[in-house]
């Protein structure tokens, strides 16, 4: 019996050895409160610092401009209110039609009449023309565009997208929860959100970097002295903080190599599947995530799809509708006109070697033949 | 499932001109990917040309269909809202032309 092979690493992944010992390390030396006098909440404020610090360099960013919440569904929903809140007239909300379901639901929440969504192409890239035509108007409180789809993989041209907010004055919202970590950190952003457990951090605890020039209001209580952060209200766990900047540096410390084996890994996968009868593999095969891809297999249950690979030894994704019982299909999905049924989703994480996406891909189209003949498809091989 | 020559009757100005041959596909009521699998089964072997309709009230289905035409190298007509089902809310009608034998 094989082992397990864990691909489906988006948005959590296996604590590697040393991100767990910076676990430990920060029970043992951070538990006290970082904002009083003594020497133990010293030791607990310089590991935040320590922290706070290394993260901010990895994004480009100061560390005063770092805040530390809860989770990336917090951070979106205080970022968005806080900007919509700050310039009051401007009610419209511009979001890409591939943006998260926790992003998408915190401009609700900011602007609960003014989202306005921007499609993508077949590939998941932003319509820059629909962009630059929506911010003619100057009604625009903010733009918010993810530096890459969790599902397609695909990255998108910020540079051009901050061009266009630039031009018109809007700041830019960037989503990098599935791209930090994994490619270079974007350019160009007036706010931007992380998620560490995407990079290998554990989960509970999500990065919001604001640049000081951008306008932001707190609509929630502000508990007053240092630790009243109202991105964290009572403050944040600096274990779970610690670990959370290992994580990142140790990614940084393999990127460029690990980048490199798992995109050669995604590309033998893509060209492996196209070869499937009635697969439709998604998003940009060159301007993407190294270690994300999603396909779709016609006349397949998704989630039979999952559970089959799942007695296999495989833990991968879906994004179909059918799985989730609901009756909208994934937006992701249907933004780029992708089958929305028989979906699989792959991330790969550092910890995959080779010979484990060789064993997946031997076993692939016997599984989708299966289920294809298990929901009543005609054989499809 | 299919029923052959008759072309959905709500479906007013239903694509595809009256002497091409029609198939009609009822999948109301079935969940993803069910429609797409129906359609595919009501088509085999027929010829290039033919025009079928698949009923669905499967919101997935307004999505896969297309995408199955874009897969199967076959065209996507479009889509016509039917009355609306008792039990299963919203329906569409969404018609292909087969380009070549599926």
């Amino acid at each position: 019996m094989a082992g397990r092979a864990y691909l489906d690493a988006g948005g959590a992944a296996p604590l590697t050895p040393r991100v767990q010992e910076a676990l430990k390390k920060g029970f043992e030396q951070g538990w006290a409160d970082p904002w009083r006098l003594a020497s133990e909440s010293r030791t607990a404020r310089l590991l935040l610092q320590g922290a706070t610090e290394a993260v901010a360099d990895v994004l480009g960013a100061r560390p005063e401009w770092l805040h530390w919440t809860p989770s990336p569904h917090l951070g979106f929903e205080r970022l968005l209110t806080g900007i919509v809140a700050a310039r009051r007239g401007r009610e419209r909300v511009l979001v890409s039609a591939i943006e998260r379901d926790a992003l998408v639901a915190a401009a609700e929440h900011a602007s609960p009449h003014g989202l306005d969504t921007i499609g993508v192409s077949r590939e998941g890239h932003v319509d820059l023309d629909a962009l630059r035509s929506a911010l003619s108007v100057p009604d625009v409180s903010l733009v918010a565009i993810q530096h890459a789809n969790q599902e397609l993989g695909t990255v998108q041209r910020l540079d051009a997208v901050a061009q266009a907010t630039a031009d018109a004055g809007v700041p830019l919202v960037v989503d990098a929860t599935a791209s930090i970590g994994h490619i270079d950190p974007p350019e160009h952003w007036d706010a931007l959100v992380a998620h560490p457990a995407d990079w290998g951090g554990p989960a509970g605890v999500g990065v919001v970097a604001l640049r000081p020039q951008t306008r932001w209001l707190a609509r929630w209580p502000e508990l007053p002295g240092p630790g009243g952060d109202g991105w964290a209200p009572g403050g944040v766990s600096i274990p779970l903080v610690l670990a959370a900047a290992v994580a990142l540096q140790e990614r940084e410390e393999s990127r460029q190599h690990e980048s490199a084996r798992l995109s050669s890994l995604i590309d033998r996968i893509r060209g492996t599947v196209a070869l499937i009868d009635g697969i439709d593999v998604q998003g940009d095969p060159v301007e993407r995530l190294p270690h994300v891809l999603t396909f779709s297999c016609l006349y397949a249950d998704g989630e039979a799809l999952v559970s089959r690979l799942d007695r296999e030894g495989f833990a991968v994704g879906s994004g179909s509708a059918c799985a989730t019982g609901t009756l909208e299909p994934s937006r992701v999905l249907a933004a780029v006109g992708a089958l929305t049924h028989g979906n699989v989703r792959l991330a790969l994480h550092p910890g995959v070697p080779d010979d484990e996406v060789e064993r997946f891909l031997a076993v692939l189209p016997r599984v989708i033949d299966d289920v294809r003949h298990q929901v009543g498809a005609r054989g499809q091989s | 499932m299919a029923s052959e020559g008759d072309v959905p009757e709500p479906a007013e100005g239903a694509p595809g001109a009256p002497d091409e041959p029609a198939v009609v596909v009822d999948a109301r009521g079935l969940a993803c990917p069910q429609p797409v699998i129906e359609l595919a089964r009501a088509v085999e072997g027929r010829p290039a040309g033919t025009v079928a309709t698949v009923w669905a009230t499967d919101a997935a289905a307004r999505l896969d269909v297309p995408a199955w035409a874009r897969l199967t190298g076959n065209e996507f007509v479009g889509e016509q809202d039917l009355p609306e089902s008792e039990t299963d809310g919203r329906a569409f009608a969404l018609t292909v032309r087969l380009r070549e034998r599926v």
